[in-house]
């Protein structure tokens, strides 16, 4: 009878306590100073439900395009979104609350990389999926153009927008692009400056997603949801210096 | 065999092999295309350290006077190689260097031509001394080695469209645009031969890095009606036919139908890289990895078409 407890006790602490990393199916270098930055103390599986896509090669390191998709998973809480070898590793951190635990952006890469999608589920497990993308790298220590260009000075936080209708999918796609030069700080004289925050809500004020951008989402960000419902959204967002923009898209 | 000799013999043998250590091996074969036009034809790959960067076609007109040399190819020793090549086939002098477009694999053999009148359309130098050394380092990093020493080099002379007699030999330039923004074309009217440049591809996936395909088609379809023996395109097999017009139309229509048409449904661009390309093109070298390129190069500015501005309002 002793014995049992104690069984027990083991199997559900497994996860949580388990000191050992899972091995890094993309074998990065960088694996264990990310799981530690980021999961620390927390259970980690690599779960091929979680798919990041992207071109194998970065055609233009400024302007990276990557998708994240956790379809297969029930009640993903929030995404995150690393690249193990970029000078600033977090991307991006999603919350697709009434919303498909999928997302498109862009982002500037330094180097080769690893980019990794993690989706934490209810039980507080995160999954993770990734890819490795091959860059020839001066993405992150350029100067976005709009620092150069004056062009966001008065268009700043200008917004352009689209929704598609649900078809058959049961999420209604929106389609945003914000004129913001996103500067990384990291660029000789340059402070960083970037939109951090995306709220999106229906007409009834409902919030469906909540997003957190970094420094390397690319300049003049471009960035795809999959909505639950249908009809109008509206978009609130801010950058680090307190500059706010909202837009409501209708269908 | 006397000690000098053996020596001079064992100089002689560590030399070669200093030069092929030292200098990689093109193995440049010009190809006699009509009476007195030659190609050098290369690989329908990507730049790689195993192909040295001869993934491009160049060429030679031989005039009464001397020779008229049609593109560089991607490097200083490709430049000097070619340069060997042509004194392989005639001893006349070289007179003038006309470059076709402002890409690396064109240009880089340039330093080969010291003292030789090189000419361009003025968008070409415009580009090359904007962007040289950008594309150089570029070139530097995909191909390595075979790059050795290999520096910018800019056109010296201005090209213009038209009818002009060169080292005795009737040639008409075409000033084009649309594979990028000056795009020359070379016109031999003896033999009718075209140097069609990056206009023209075959069998090999069109490139699209300063691409403007409205312009690309149009130049296409005003190329249908030149009366042609002979078409050397940038990239791929010589044609005696339209072929390699019709197959770089095919492709640039289907890459403007397909984009635009993404863009209109609502896709974003990852999802764009997985579309299906259709079977007719699937025997195109470099399919795969062209195709995703141009997507990154292109798709902006269609997806841009279908984001109308959104007014501003005010935060609730
Ligand atoms: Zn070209």
């Amino acid at each position: 009878m002793s014995k049992l407890p104690l069984i027990v006790v083991l199997s559900i602490s497994l996860p949580v306590f388990a000191a050992e990393l899972p091995a890094d199916p993309l074998n990065s270098p960088a694996w264990s100073t990310i799981a530690g930055r980021y999961f620390k103390g927390q259970p980690v599986v690599f779960d091929a439900r979680v798919k990041v896509t992207a071109p194998a090669s970065a055609e233009d390191p400024l302007d990276v395009p990557v998708q994240i998709s956790a379809e297969g998973l029930a009640d993903v809480q929030e995404m995150l979104v690393v690249a193990d070898l970029n000078p600033i590793q977090k991307i991006l951190s999603y919350e697709p609350l009434h919303a498909a635990p999928s997302l498109a952006f862009r982002f500037k890469v330094e180097q080769s990389t690893p980019i990794r999608a993690a989706a934490r589920t209810r039980d507080g497990v995160w999954h993770l999926g990734g890819v490795w993308l091959s860059a020839a790298g001066g993405g992150c220590t350029t100067p976005s153009y709009g620092s150069a260009d004056p062009v966001w000075q008065t268009r700043l936080n200008e917004v352009r927008g689209r929704l598609w209708p649900a078809d058959g999918r049961g999420t209604q796609r929106l389609r945003l692009r914000v004129i913001h030069p996103m500067d990384t700080g990291l660029a000789n004289g340059i402070p960083a400056f970037y939109i951090d925050r995306i709220v999106l809500s229906d007409a009834k004020g409902l919030t469906l997603a909540r997003l957190n951008t970094f420094e390397p989402i690319s300049e003049n960000p471009v960035l795809s949801f999959d909505l639950n419902g249908s009809g109008a959204v509206r978009v609130v967002g801010g950058d680090i210096q307190g500059n706010q923009f909202s837009a409501e898209i209708t269908p | 065999m006397s000690r000098w000799r053996w020596l001079a013999a064992l100089a002689a043998a560590v030399a070669s092999t200093l030069a092929s250590a030292a200098g990689f091996d093109y193995q440049l074969q010009p190809r006699k295309v009509a009476d007195g036009v030659y190609a050098l034809i290369g690989k329908t790959e990507n730049f790689s350290r195993e192909n040295g960067g001869n993934i491009v076609n160049t060429g030679f007109i031989i005039g009464r006077d001397g020779v008229i040399v049609i593109d560089s190819g991607p490097s200083k020793a490709y430049g000097e190689q070619q340069r060997a090549a042509i004194a392989r086939v005639t001893d006349k002098p070289i007179v003038q260097l006309l470059l076709t477009h402002a890409h690396p694999d064109h240009v880089f053999g340039n330093q080969a031509y010291p003292g030789i009148p090189i000419a361009s359309l003025p968008a070409t130098a415009v580009t090359l001394t904007q962007s040289g050394d950008a594309l150089l380092g570029n070139l530097y990093r995909l191909v390595g080695d075979a790059m050795r020493d290999t520096e910018v080099r800019l056109p010296n002379a201005a090209a213009a469209d038209g009818a002009f007699s060169m080292a005795g030999r009737k040639l008409r330039l075409m000033a084009a645009r649309g594979h990028t923004d000056g795009d020359l074309m070379v016109f031999d009217e003896a033999s009718r031969t075209l140097f069609a440049g990056d206009l023209v591809f075959f069998e090999r996936t069109p490139t699209t890095p300063n691409a403007d395909l409205p312009h690309w088609l149009s130049t296409l379809d005003s190329l249908d009606s030149l009366d042609f023996a002979v078409l050397v395109p940038g990239h791929g097999p010589v044609l005696h036919d339209h072929a390699g017009i019709a197959q770089t139309r095919d492709y640039l229509r289907w890459l403007r139908d397909g984009l635009q048409g993404a863009a209109r449904r609502g896709l974003d661009m990852p999802e764009v890289l997985q579309l299906p390309v259709p079977e007719r093109f699937q025997q195109l070298a470099v399919l795969k990895t062209e195709y995703e390129r141009s997507v990154t190069h292109l798709y902006p500015a269609y997806e841009l078409d279908t984001l109308p501005t959104i007014p501003r309002s005010k935060p609730k």
